[in-house]
């Protein structure tokens, strides 16, 4: 039944099962296209999954479901309550715990013979070629550029599959990156979008179902790879429109100058990816100094105390619905041509939803000759947390 | 005329359309006449030096544009061309979460 090599090799009577197990994967049994052998390779199979959030949530549940024999999950963050409208492996009662924990307990509880590996530091140039070395496959699950970029690099070097998706708003895209037969991320998107350029779900936001049918595809893609059954999505992206429900399909070719995949690599090491992706990080936290700011408590005072002061929201409409303190709304994108509605003369605070694009704000009315304009230091996050918990947090 | 598939990320740059009829007898014509009928774009189309940004894939049909003759590459009636950026989902870099 098999379309071509299985990534795991078939295994020479090692790997048993008890009874329980016989039950357990009774469906995959009576099919030709498993059967023992292929539930055996599953068993033996080696998998990392990086991300416990939104891809990760529907891709570790399913390929624990499926009997993967050792999981590897990669997460350093803890569970929060913008999570749970997607990332359905962690439930309320895990607010505040490590994703790995809550993710590790959900995986015993499916099942309990799959082994869980965590790793609970962030993948980093320093340690990402000897994690990978270890897994079979790498399913990509992560959440910014920077990662992105390590794990296609570390993928290639180590000569593993990446099973590639990602979500935005409500599309998503998926794909196989395996450079021994196809091409690698990098073939695909040669450089990262500048930071800024592409908004992020924090920012954008995304339909919390979308990444369930990505993450699905993902560990489809995964469990097709072990068993070498189907076609792969090798030298596929596959493109799913969630609104219109249309699934469309892009021809990926290997590009043979590819820095990393090609002829003649000239990425033979792991490099910086938050420089590559244009973060300079000791530089960042120099730009936030530079603009100068206020506490939450600072504007509460200045707040009431009235005088020549005013507060600027930057947020975007549907934002100031949710939650707001009455101040004017400008959204950033309108400040530019709306400055003339600004007096010049006042003491300006501004703020947004935690201090970034008020910081941008800031710094934009300052360029415009704007000499009394503060930031709002962690936005009307802060405000709900520190001054007024009637004001929700979003 | 050729049609252009505008993907989410972009849409707030074409007053929402997720697909715009635009004139041109090349891929690069028919994208610069997109960037001239909606200026918001150019910036995420192109380059300060006017070259098509690589984190931005353009495709005729399900084939890359780069794999045919690049900017050359000839539509006509009834072609689509899709932008297909690249996205990462999940968090934000810098300053806000």
């Amino acid at each position: 039944m098999q379309t071509r090599q299985p990534l795991v090799q078939s295994p020479n009577g090692a790997v048993e099962f008890s009874n329980e197990e016989i039950a357990r994967y009774s469906r995959h049994l009576i099919m030709p296209e498993v059967a023992l052998d292929g539930q055996k390779q599953l068993k033996q199979a080696r998998v990392l999954t990086i991300g416990a959030g939104g891809l990760g949530s529907p891709l570790a549940l399913y390929l624990a479901a499926a009997g993967i024999g050792t999981l590897g999950v990669v997460d350093f963050d803890v569970v929060d309550e913008s999570n749970l409208q997607r990332q359905i492996i962690h439930g309320t009662s895990d607010l505040g715990r490590p994703k790995l924990e809550s993710a590790r307990e959900k995986i015993e509880d499916i099942n309990p013979n799959v082994k869980v590996e965590t790793f609970g530091e962030p993948l980093s140039s320093e340690n990402a070629l000897e994690i990978f070395d270890d897994f079979d496959v790498i399913v990509d699950g992560t959440d910014n550029f920077p990662t992105r970029y390590l794990v296609n690099d570390a993928s290639v070097l180590t000569g593993k599959p990446n099973v590639y998706g990602s979500i935005f708003r409500f599309e998503g895209q998926a794909s196989v990156f395996y450079a021994k037969e196809g091409p690698c991320y990098r073939c695909l998107y040669p450089e990262p979008p500048p930071p800024g350029l592409v908004p992020s779900c924090a920012e954008g936001g995304v339909l919390g179902i979308l990444p369930g049918a990505i993450g699905t595809i993902q560990a489809t893609e995964t469990v097709k790879l072990i068993l070498g059954i189907g076609e792969p999505l090798i030298g596929r992206l596959l493109l799913y429109d969630a609104l219109g429900m249309r699934f469309r399909e892009m021809r990926l070719r290997k590009d043979p100058n590819c820095p990393v995949c090609g002829e003649n690599p000239t990425v033979t090491e792991l490099i910086d990816y938050q420089e590559f992706c244009g973060i300079p990080q000791a530089n960042a936290k120099a730009r936030v100094d530079e603009v100068p700011e206020i506490t939450v408590q600072e504007l509460k005072e200045r707040m009431h105390n009235g005088g020549k002061f005013s507060v600027l929201d930057v947020r975007e409409p549907h934002e100031y619905e949710v939650a707001n303190i009455g101040a004017r709304l400008i959204p950033l994108a309108e400040l530019p041509e709306r400055l003339i509605e600004l007096d010049r003369d006042e003491t300006l605070a501004v703020h947004c939803k935690t201090g970034g694009r008020s910081a941008r704000a800031v710094r934009l009315l300052q360029d415009s000759g704007f000499q009394n304009v503060y930031n709002v230091r962690g936005g009307i996050d802060a405000w709900s947390e520190e001054i007024d918990s009637n004001v929700p947090r979003y | 005329m050729p049609k252009i598939k505008i993907p989410t990320p972009l849409r707030q740059y074409t007053a929402g359309n997720s697909e715009v009829e635009v004139g041109g007898e090349t891929a690069g014509e028919t994208l610069g006449n997109l960037a001239s009928e909606y200026p918001d774009l150019r910036l995420h189309l192109y380059t300060g030096d006017g070259k098509l940004r690589s984190f931005v894939n353009v495709y005729k049909g399900d084939e890359d544009i780069r794999y045919l003759d690049g900017v050359d590459t000839e539509v006509s009636e009834g072609d689509e061309l899709f932008i297909i950026p690249s996205i990462a989902g999940g968090s934000a870099e810098g300053q806000c979460r």
